[in-house]
């Protein structure tokens, strides 16, 4: 582009002159200041439990879309219930980040078994999970079941396999789970089921 | 009537006044620091409101993490080591983030309209859409809070979460901290339970407890209670008596309107000029003649 001296100076006044109107309180009108928009307007509200240790914190689950049939559901932001007795709306820094733990690349999805002497996890479909863990625990009761001891006292206990339950059980799953753990005679059992 | 959900106080970089009718009720936050584990809640929930993900840092030896604010990190705990006059530690832990004060330094400072409000309820929020990046504001700010972002050249901090406060709610650091060690309310309220909580620090040996409300930049909206108010620098160095740097007001208060006024006067100049002498013009034989050396 050829400039000239005609055209530099016309320029430069330009420049000026526009500057000069905008300090002096000339500029263009403004989009009026807004707050962020509440980003949970009409999202999903849904209540649960934290998953991570014993307090058993309430939580609300905040999910895009209504439900209706054609939304695809997800979870958008998570925080602390504040009709829950236990937290009342406060979180840990663990249960206040637990919406990246919901979307985690690291979690699992799946059923995986590492077989005896196996160095690899292989995936493996629920049915082939259910099926096997059954079929071990049958086994090793049908072996080890100690109805009797030597004196004639009835124990009925399994004392070669224990049980490791949830934290985030409600008292009902709780109780279940006590329950069925029990009748198969297991003694080391441990549930936080303290909620 | 107005479009935004709060009504503005405060403008930066614009001299016709906001509307001011309206009286909404003043928030504040109050951090009780004899109280506060250093959890860190308060940072979590803030980066999961405000849908910010820092960069993972790294260790730096001691539990601050991460080791300052930035454009991603608007608020980080603060953990101070202090060995008291009867030879015993105490670990001063201070949730650190903007102060919302009453007369902010970095709105007086900076020079895009509209870039930084103060609404009438006490918030001072940043709208980076207008921001240009200029940094004025962190001169400006006599707690040293806003951060410019290498990504966008933008400037951001706390907000005290407006778009929560503007539907009704508390901020989410305030709602998660498990303590209680940070509330929310009225101005008015939290004075009166910063004044419980001084006087149960004073019974309980604190001589010095008291309430960080600095006058000097017209009080804030984030309070702290403080064991030793007397030595607020005791605090990773919050400052004594904070003020806005005389040089931003020397800059706004009396250089704009000198400059303005120059300009107004070189504009005003140069009409009389072209009124009085007219244009340059040049004779008809002189053009001819430079169009002839022009064709050479």
């Amino acid at each position: 582009m050829q400039v000239t001296r005609r055209r530099f100076f016309r320029v430069c006044a330009n420049g000026v002159a526009g500057s000069s109107l905008a300090l002096m309180g000339f500029s263009p009108g403004e989009a009026l200041a807004e707050t962020r928009h509440f980003k949970l307007t009409r999202s999903t509200e849904t209540r649960n439990t934290c998953p991570y240790c014993s307090v058993g914190c309430g939580i609300l689950m905040y999910s895009l879309g209504d439900r209706s049939k054609n939304v695809r559901s997800r979870i958008i932001h998570i925080e602390g219930d504040p009709d829950h007795p236990v937290n009342r709306g406060t979180l840990c820094p663990k249960g206040a980040g637990l919406l990246d733990f919901v979307h985690s690349p690291n979690r699992l999805t799946h059923p995986e078994v590492r077989e005896p002497g196996g160095k690899e996890w292989k995936r493996i479909g629920w049915d082939e999970a259910f099926d096997r863990i059954t079929k071990l625990m049958k086994d090793d009761r049908d072996a080890n079941f100690i109805a009797k001891t030597d004196d004639g006292l009835t124990v009925n206990r399994w004392l070669t396999t224990g049980f490791l339950a949830a934290s985030a059980s409600s008292n009902e799953s709780g109780y279940v789970t006590h329950k069925v753990v029990r009748a198969l005679g297991m003694t080391a059992f441990d549930n936080q089921a303290r909620v | 009537m107005a479009l935004q959900s709060l009504d503005i106080k405060a403008r930066s970089a614009t001299t016709t006044p906001s509307p001011q009718i309206r009286k909404a009720v003043e928030v504040a936050k109050l951090i009780d620091t004899s109280i506060c584990i250093g959890c860190k809640a308060c940072q979590v929930a803030c980066m999961q409101w405000n849908d910010l993900r820092d960069e993972i840092g790294s260790n730096h030896g001691v539990l601050d993490n991460p080791m300052d604010l930035s454009a991603a990190s608007w608020t980080v705990m603060r953990f101070a080591e202090h060995e008291n006059e009867e030879g015993n530690l105490e670990w001063l832990i201070r949730k650190d983030g903007c102060m919302h004060c009453t007369d902010p330094g970095c709105l007086k400072a900076c020079p895009s309209p509209g870039a930084i409000v103060q609404y009438t309820n006490g918030i001072v929020d940043f709208h980076e859409e207008n921001c240009i990046g200029c940094g004025y504001c962190i001169t400006g700010c006599p707690f040293n809070i806003p951060r410019i972002s290498a990504k966008d050249h933008k400037a951001y901090k706390c907000t005290l979460c407006s778009d929560r406060v503007a539907v009704g709610q508390a901020p989410a650091c305030a709602k998660a901290c498990p303590t209680g060690a940070i509330t929310f309310g009225a101005k008015e309220d939290m004075l009166d339970s910063a004044q419980v909580r001084v006087d149960g620090l004073k019974e309980r040996g604190f001589q010095n407890a008291g309430l960080y409300d600095p006058q000097g930049v017209g009080g804030t909206h984030v309070m702290y209670v403080l064991r030793h108010a007397d030595r607020p620098e005791l605090y990773h160095g919050l400052p004594q008596d904070p003020h806005i740097s005389p040089m931003v007001s020397l800059w706004k208060g009396v250089a704009k309107p000198l400059a303005t006024a120059a300009m107004g006067a070189v504009a005003v100049g140069s009409l009389f000029h072209y009124v009085m002498k007219g244009p340059n013009e040049v004779s008809k034989e002189t053009e001819r003649e430079v169009e002839k050396e022009g064709e050479q």
